[in-house]
């Protein structure tokens, strides 16, 4: 079956954050454009469902710190209904009755980590300074596709020289600080800094998330500074949630896309990218439909853009062996709670600011080592890292009145587990999870009005994320930059004229960011698209 | 909730009572009051006139004890503490390695082996990380210790007049141990207004007693109760530099632009030549051969000039009535050459005055420039002059 009616400039396949980004700067540019959404709901990792009547969950990705403000201002996404509420503090509760607590404000801040350590407090606003000076010196990279440092095209030649002028422009002292950053583990780099456990501990957690790394493995000091890319660009305190819940980041860039012209098919699974004489020339659905078109853009990940969309055969062998060798190793699941009260903290009883903020349970640095100890042999955490939000206190249409929803992030979950996922493994997770919680928390246990388990194997199946990898491969040094997804084609393009790669496993990758989004459909542009 | 309030000081249910106007201000962590009655014109009178009695608790008190004790300090600061007598307070700035200012205050050596170090900014990891493999302990004791400023023409006769021990002699810049009505304390001839003045180190309990006697001793003299905003004009007056305001530390910079050396914060004077080793000593050294590259100067704004600008639109002359601190640039010609940081109008002298960076091409005293002011929403440039500061310093300051 063929639709002769339309003959679209660009097809993109995957209606995630990513994809609707490319597709809406590409209708932007005057370009007719197609969105093919498997799912019935657009968004991909970032959708709001209502799981349990009344109770609507950010399912997966929950929290939006790293969207680009220049996406945002150039789609007018606030236009299209996008408000972030800042999520302000965090809230670390301890095995021994005591917490750890990070405020909006330095000061407050300040009064608490002095509690910890006198020196740490000290450490801690140095440490912010370097790190967001850090980030500053990274943040050019995000915005451009990366040269391939082994090319002698101009292009390539004068972006590298663009690069070694602006690290050349360091301070000598940042340059070396850069260098550990790129090298170390993130606790070893914490350890530099810090001398209170809680604080390294939570720390070092946000450079473990998405990666099947421990605190003590080298690279995840980089990852800790992916996460301060949010708070550079003036919009100090990014970190929030979507009103209506991450969805809705996906459905304000589905407006925008819509505004400008371009066509959303939700319930459109693709099964193959076509090929004509080593182009790209459209799409087959698996029911066969088929829809031509003068570019695809795949928002899936690397491995089913290059080795399911297309045949590899049409493929140089170095790029198929590079993204067989992408590494996925989803590391985390999610458990989505339907609450009849807000969880009641022993460490800081009752109602009280430090719930509208992100609550981790990650009280040491030994702890998260454990954690990835289990996942490193195939078990889940039996005690694992805990991100947790409850987005109903700061939104509350998103639970029924007087009741709340839970998101915990939880590593680690391995998808390799021993035995696989099943029924049983999965609710055996989840009672992990809740037990956990439950030592630092324990009205939780009877609060649970419902709950929603989800292992990296159910990530996979219903996101389509290879081996349940949030970030579509992992956020490590050897996946990054030019090198992701594979070396010499980190610039958004493919070895197959006019298809193109836009989700998260291309550079710069990694969170609810839309850069690579953005890139790919720059990219499209510079290269005509394909017209013929 | 006060999980992450803001903290008050041991003062605070006397000068909460006094505040009529609501007015505070946050000062690292704390609120103290900005002015006690809605304008504060009498409360800097009080500085230059009588007595000002001002809440300083929240500046950071350092403890350093021990053998080492001189040393740690030698290496961290720009002057010579091992040349410091017991009794002396230095001022002083302290930098990084590339000779850049981290921060300033003051170091009161109280005896051979013991200190007070006070800053603006935390400097306890600074201290702790300077002091590897020295027999020296050091103590926080910022939350622990009240600070109370006197300081004004009458402020010496106070003082006195409930001491119980003699401190008529007490020189400037030095310390002693004494009991204010029976009241321990360590009294420095130090204070951030550069008049007559001292500052009296407290512990936290007798606070609230140590203000009760010096209010109830002040009041025949005229001793007022003064905030922030007070002193922030006589801070200026007196040419004394303000952390974020007039220079940026070190430590906090963004870029190295950013940064400024004591010779381009004028306090050249602080960087002792021949000393032991201190951090950033060899970038100073070569600063000092070379020359800095920056100036903090004084600007005095012609008065004719500024007058005429307001005639332009049909106005008298108006000036802010509190020191104003966003940074303001300053011009040759058609060129901006440097920038004002802090400024204001000084009640005593009757001059719009302002401290500002300049390159050291225009740093001779006497150099005219001009300093841009927005009269009627629209940017002027008044004819100003470059001086030495400090603007005001009377005899008794030192007397």
């Amino acid at each position: 079956m063929t639709s002769p009616a339309a003959v679209w400039d660009d097809v993109v396949v995957g209606g995630g954050h990513n994809g609707l980004v490319c597709a809406a700067y590409l209708a932007r540019a005057g370009r007719r454009v197609l969105v093919l959404e498997r799912r019935p709901v657009v968004g991909g990792a970032a959708v709001t469902e209502e799981v349990f009547p009344g109770f609507r969950f950010s399912v997966f990705s929950y929290v939006v710190s790293l969207l680009r403000p220049e996406i945002i201002r150039d789609l007018d996404l606030p236009g299209h209904g996008l408000h972030i509420v800042p999520l302000e503090s965090t809230f670390n509760p301890l095995p021994d009755g005591d917490y750890l607590a990070t405020w909006a404000d330095p000061d407050a801040t300040r009064r608490e980590l002095y509690r910890h350590s006198p020196r740490d407090a000290d450490a801690y606003l140095e440490f912010g300074r370097l790190m967001q000076r850090m980030a500053m010196a990274v943040k050019p990279l995000l915005s451009v596709s990366p040269p391939d440092p082994a090319s002698w095209r101009p292009r390539d030649l004068l972006a590298m020289g663009r690069l070694a002028r602006h690290f050349r422009g360091l301070g000598e002292r940042d340059l070396h600080a850069l260098v550990k950053l790129m090298t170390m583990s993130s606790a070893d780099y914490l350890a530099e800094w810090f001398e209170s456990e809680p604080l390294k501990a939570a720390k070092s957690a946000s450079g473990i998330i998405g990666t099947f790394l421990g605190p003590r493995s080298p690279g995840t000091a980089y990852v800790l500074l992916h996460h301060y890319m949010g708070e550079i660009d003036g919009v100090f305190r990014a970190w929030g949630f979507a009103r209506g819940g991450t969805g809705a980041v996906s459905d304000a860039i589905a407006s925008a896309a819509r505004s400008f012209g371009a066509e959303i098919r939700t319930d459109a699974p693709v099964r193959q990218v076509l090929v004509e004489n080593g182009r790209a020339a459209g799409v087959v659905l698996d029911d066969g439909e088929e829809i031509r078109a003068r570019a695809v853009i795949s928002g899936l990940d690397p491995r089913r853009t290059f080795l399911e969309l297309v045949e590899p055969a049409e493929l140089p062998d170095e790029l198929v062996e590079a993204v067989r060798r992408f590494r996925f190793r989803g590391s985390s699941g999610k458990v989505n709670l339907a609450l009849s009260e807000p969880p009641d903290f022993t460490a800081l009883p009752g109602d009280g600011p430090h719930l509208r903020g992100a609550i981790a349970i990650a009280p040491g640095v030994d702890y998260l080592e454990r954690a990835y100890d289990d996942a490193k042999y195939g078990e889940f955490s039996r005690r694992p890292f805990l991100d947790i939000v409850i987005p109903s206190l700061i939104d509350p249409g998103m639970a029924p009145p007087g009741k709340h929803v839970m998101s915990i992030f939880v590593q680690y979950a391995p998808y390799h587990r021993n035995g696989g996922w099943d029924d049983r493994s999965r609710e055996a997770f989840g009672d992990a999870v809740i037990d956990t919680l439950a030592e630092y928390a324990p009205n939780v246990r009877s609060a649970i009005l419902h709950r929603q388990v989800i292992t990296p194997a159910d990530i996979e199946t219903v996101t389509g994320l290879s081996e349940g990898n949030i970030f579509q491969g992992e956020l490590a040094l050897s996946q990054l930059f030019f090198l992701r997804p594979a070396p010499a084609w980190a610039g958004h393009t493919t070895p197959i004229r006019g298809y193109y790669q836009c989700g998260s496993g291309t550079h710069p990758g990694g969170g609810v960011m839309g850069a690579s989004g953005h890139l790919a459909a720059r990219a499209v542009l510079a290269q005509g698209g394909g017209r013929w | 909730m006060t999980i992450h309030g803001l903290r008050t000081t041991p003062f605070h249910s006397r000068t909460a009572a006094l505040v009529r106007g609501h007015a505070w201000r946050r000062w690292a962590g704390y609120v103290v009051a900005s002015s006690y009655d809605l304008v504060h014109d009498l409360e800097y009178a009080a500085i230059r006139g009588t007595a000002a009695l001002i809440d300083v608790t929240p500046l950071f008190k350092y403890r350093i004890r021990g053998p080492d004790a001189a040393a740690l300090l030698d290496r961290i600061v720009t002057r010579d503490v091992a040349r410091c007598a017991v009794g002396q307070v230095l001022y002083t700035p302290w930098c990084d390695p590339e000779g850049k200012v981290i921060d300033d205050g003051t170091v009161a050596r109280l005896e051979e082996d013991r200190f007070r170090m006070t800053s603006a900014h935390p400097n306890l990891r600074w201290l702790h990380q300077n002091a590897v493999g020295m027999n020296v302990a050091i103590e926080d004791e910022t939350a622990a210790t009240a600070a109370l400023s006197l300081q004004g023409p009458a402020a010496r006769e106070i003082l006195t007049g409930v001491a119980d021990t003699d401190l008529t002699g007490l020189r400037f810049f030095r310390a002693a141990e004494a009991c204010l009505g029976g009241i321990p304390v360590t009294v420095t001839r130090t204070g951030y207004t550069g008049d007559l003045g001292y500052e009296i180190w407290v512990a936290n309990g007798r606070a609230e007693a140590l203000w009760d006697l010096l209010v109830a001793a002040g009041a025949p003299a005229g001793l007022l109760p003064t905030g922030l905003l007070a002193m922030d004009v006589a801070r200026i007056e007196a040419g004394l530099l303000l952390i974020d305001v007039d220079y940026v530390s070190a430590r906090r910079a963004l870029i190295e632009t950013q940064k400024s050396s004591p010779f381009e914060l004028g306090l050249g004077w602080t960087v002792a030549r021949a000393k032991s080793r201190f951090v950033g000593q060899a970038a100073l050294e070569a600063e000092r051969e070379r020359g800095s590259t920056w100036a903090l100067r004084g600007l005095i704004v012609e008065w004719d000039s500024l007058e005429a600008l307001f005639s332009e639109v049909g106005l008298p002359p108006q000036l802010p009535t509190t020191a104003w601190r966003t940074s303001t640039p300053v011009y040759d010609g058609g060129e901006q050459v440097g920038y004002a940081t802090s400024g204001c109008w000084s009640p005593l002298l009757k001059k719009y005055i302002a401290l500002s960076h300049v390159p050291a091409s225009h740093a001779e005293p006497g150099t005219d420039v001009a300093l841009e002011m927005t009269i009627e929403h629209r940017r002027k440039r008044a004819r100003a002059t470059v001086v030495e500061t400090p603007f005001f310093e009377p005899g008794r300051k030192r007397a």
